[in-house]
């Protein structure tokens, strides 16, 4: 059985212009020590994904308008927000993608770290700190029983990520959702974050949620990855397929934007035009006035999900004649 | 897989960086001496002004300042030294107790309405209410209801303040709760009064901090206005208010009646303003890199 199972969810916002749906339709499932791979533009809905799972967005304005969402055999969407509450932390944890600023500026790290085992263990204080020690160790902070005492402003931001994964996975949880999080730090230090999830992930069996606009993070980390667009799962697939055998034009486009070491290109291939805003997106295929392939029919009505080859799905419907040509 | 370290960078703890960065502030120093100096005359009124402040002796009326009476002597041959040093206990006394009401009430209110946005507008608007009266009004309105006591005044201090209080950290929480932080440990699995407690209301302490100093220079002058009015504490009792007012009958044949307590509100006051403006330069980052 699937840990995470996510059904047709649509997510919508009250406005002063009336309701916007940020996303909908969202299906997928993830199961337990397997990390997916969530990718789009700014706006495509993949963070509101994530905190629509993790139960983070103000409601009102937000309210689920449809689907759910199955957690260990939990439906999240009815739960009571302190049921919830318990469930953060031991069950889905999360990590942001501003480690300069997701640490509270006036504790130290091992304050911070022994106040979210708190939040849900009664353990005495010296297991408290003794459990924050092996946790910092875990996430590779050097001399950790010292660098306790420390305070955020007085890290990298390397080390701060490290902090933030170490107080997300103090609780041991089952699902970590990572929102972004290496895209404020430099590229060395986005590998040694992504190697410690990854290895993380090996030690405690955890599922991983990388949510990520980066093609590079997504190539390295992900087993399977689902590309997003304007509110829409427009493709999903194991990673390697997906990079062998695009099949929706968006999905495509993403990867010609990807520059290549070896490739002997000119100039990067961008996607012309935006994404469309969230009030007036166009009938039929969402991506279809940006799409070099469009027809007719594309205006029309739009793309179903369906599944095209073993465990690919994608939502365009010229895929197939688009992938014999 | 080690990051680098920088270990040039100061380990020191904020708290003591903050002392060491007060006690380079040439105006926050001059400000605490200032007001240590009335405060601790005032802790020591039982023992440097023996004297009891409202005993009569009608034949040492008007004494101007000797060595028998420093400050002099009023209408009634009351020792003035006895009235003024008793009179900075009881202004003390008011200042400190109006701060620990607007700490408490104005912390609460503040947070309540900052961090619950349901109750945001409820709240906020009997605080505009409040604010909406001239302080001295609503305060002598308030005392006009409660009575002419100590602990009335204080009370009516306490109403009339409160809500600015309450505006000031309710406008650091609304900031504060948008912090990523907030949300991190709301998705590590804390509630709201371990939000409140440990992320929200200690990051919110700088501003309430400067805000209660000025504060206690408020409560200190308005107490005062009100005894000069005749609505504060009745006389005899000593505050400075009330020996103003005795005194301005006889500001031509014995102005010390007059000056003395006036200056002794003016060095209190003068005192909080600069401790407070210094508060505020050391604790207010964006002041910092300006200067």
């Amino acid at each position: 059985m699937s840990l995470l199972e996510v059904r047709n969810l649509t997510t919508a916002f009250q406005t002063a212009r009336g309701e916007i749906t940020a996303m909908e339709d969202v299906s997928f499932d993830l199961n337990p020590g397997e990390i997916l791979g969530i990718v789009g533009e700014s706006g495509s809905g993949k963070s509101v994904t994530a905190l629509t799972i993790m139960g983070l967005l103000p409601r009102p304005p937000a309210r689920i308008a449809s689907g759910s969402i199955r957690f260990g055999g939990q439906e999240l969407t009815t739960l009571s927000e302190g049921r919830m509450q318990k469930l953060r932390g031991p069950g889905i944890a999360m990590v942001f993608q501003e480690p300069m600023t997701s640490l509270n500026p006036v504790f130290t790290i091992g304050d911070q770290i022994v106040e979210t085992i708190r939040a849900h263990e009664n353990l005495s204080n010296r297991a408290l700190t003794a459990r924050a020690i092996e946790m910092l160790e875990k996430v590779g902070i050097p001399s950790a029983a010292t660098r306790m005492s420390d305070f955020p402003h007085q890290l990298s931001g390397g080390q701060r990520q490290r902090v933030m994964l170490a107080i997300a996975l103090v609780c041991r949880p089952k699902l970590l959702i990572a929102d972004e999080p290496t895209t404020a730090l430099d590229v060395t230090i986005q590998a040694q974050i992504l190697d410690l999830m990854m290895d993380l992930r090996d030690e405690f069996g955890m599922a991983i949620m990388i949510i990520t606009h980066n093609m590079g993070v997504i190539a390295e980390t992900a087993d399977r990855v689902m590309v997003m667009y304007a509110g829409r799962v427009v493709e999903e697939a194991p990673v390697m397929r997906l990079f062998d055998h695009p099949m929706h034009p968006y999905t495509r486009g993403l990867l010609e934007c990807v520059p290549a070491i070896g490739q002997d290109k000119e100039r990067l291939v961008a996607i012309p035009g935006t994404l469309p805003e969230p009030a007036n997106r166009p009938r039929g295929c969402r991506f279809a006035p940006r799409c070099a392939h469009a027809i007719a029919d594309c205006s029309a009505g739009l793309p179903p999900l369906e599944t095209l080859a073993p465990q690919h799905t994608a939502a365009c419907f010229r895929a197939i004649e688009l992938q014999s040509a | 897989m080690v990051d680098v370290v920088d270990l040039s960078a100061p380990r020191q703890h904020p708290l003591r960086a903050t002392l060491r960065r007060l006690m380079h502030h040439r105006l926050f120093l001059l400000g605490l001496f200032l007001f240590g100096i009335v405060a601790i005359v005032a802790m020591l009124a039982p023992i440097i002004a023996p004297l009891d402040p409202n005993k009569l002796a009608m034949r040492n009326k008007f004494r101007p300042p000797s060595a028998d009476f420093v400050f002099g002597t009023d209408n009634f041959g009351r020792s003035l030294w006895s009235r003024v040093v008793w009179g900075a206990q009881l202004s003390m006394f008011i200042g400190f107790s109006v701060v620990v009401i607007n700490a408490v009430f104005g912390t609460a209110i503040g947070a309540a309405a900052g961090y619950f946005r349901k109750l945001d507008n409820a709240l906020m608007r009997v605080n505009d209410a409040l604010m909406a009266f001239p302080a001295v009004l609503l305060a002598i309105a308030v005392t006009a209801v409660l009575g002419p006591s100590v602990n009335d005044v204080i009370i009516a201090l306490g109403i009339v303040y409160t809500p600015r209080t309450a505006r000031i950290v309710r406008s650091s929480v609304i900031v504060l709760r948008e912090m990523e932080y907030v949300q991190a440990a709301v998705a590590a699995g804390a509630g709201h009064w371990r939000i409140l407690r440990h992320h929200i209301l200690p990051n919110a302490m700088a501003p309430l901090i400067v805000q209660l100093s000025f504060l206690f220079a408020y409560a200190v002058l308005t107490e005062a206005t009100l005894s000069f009015l005749g609505v504060g504490a009745v006389p005899p009792t000593p505050t400075w208010g009330n020996i103003m007012a005795e005194g301005r009958q006889y500001m031509l044949d014995a102005p010390w009646i007059i000056t003395i307590p006036g200056a002794a509100l003016m060095i209190t006051v003068l005192g909080l303003n600069l401790l407070g403006d210094g508060l505020r330069d050391v604790l207010d980052p964006r002041l910092r890199i300006q200067s």
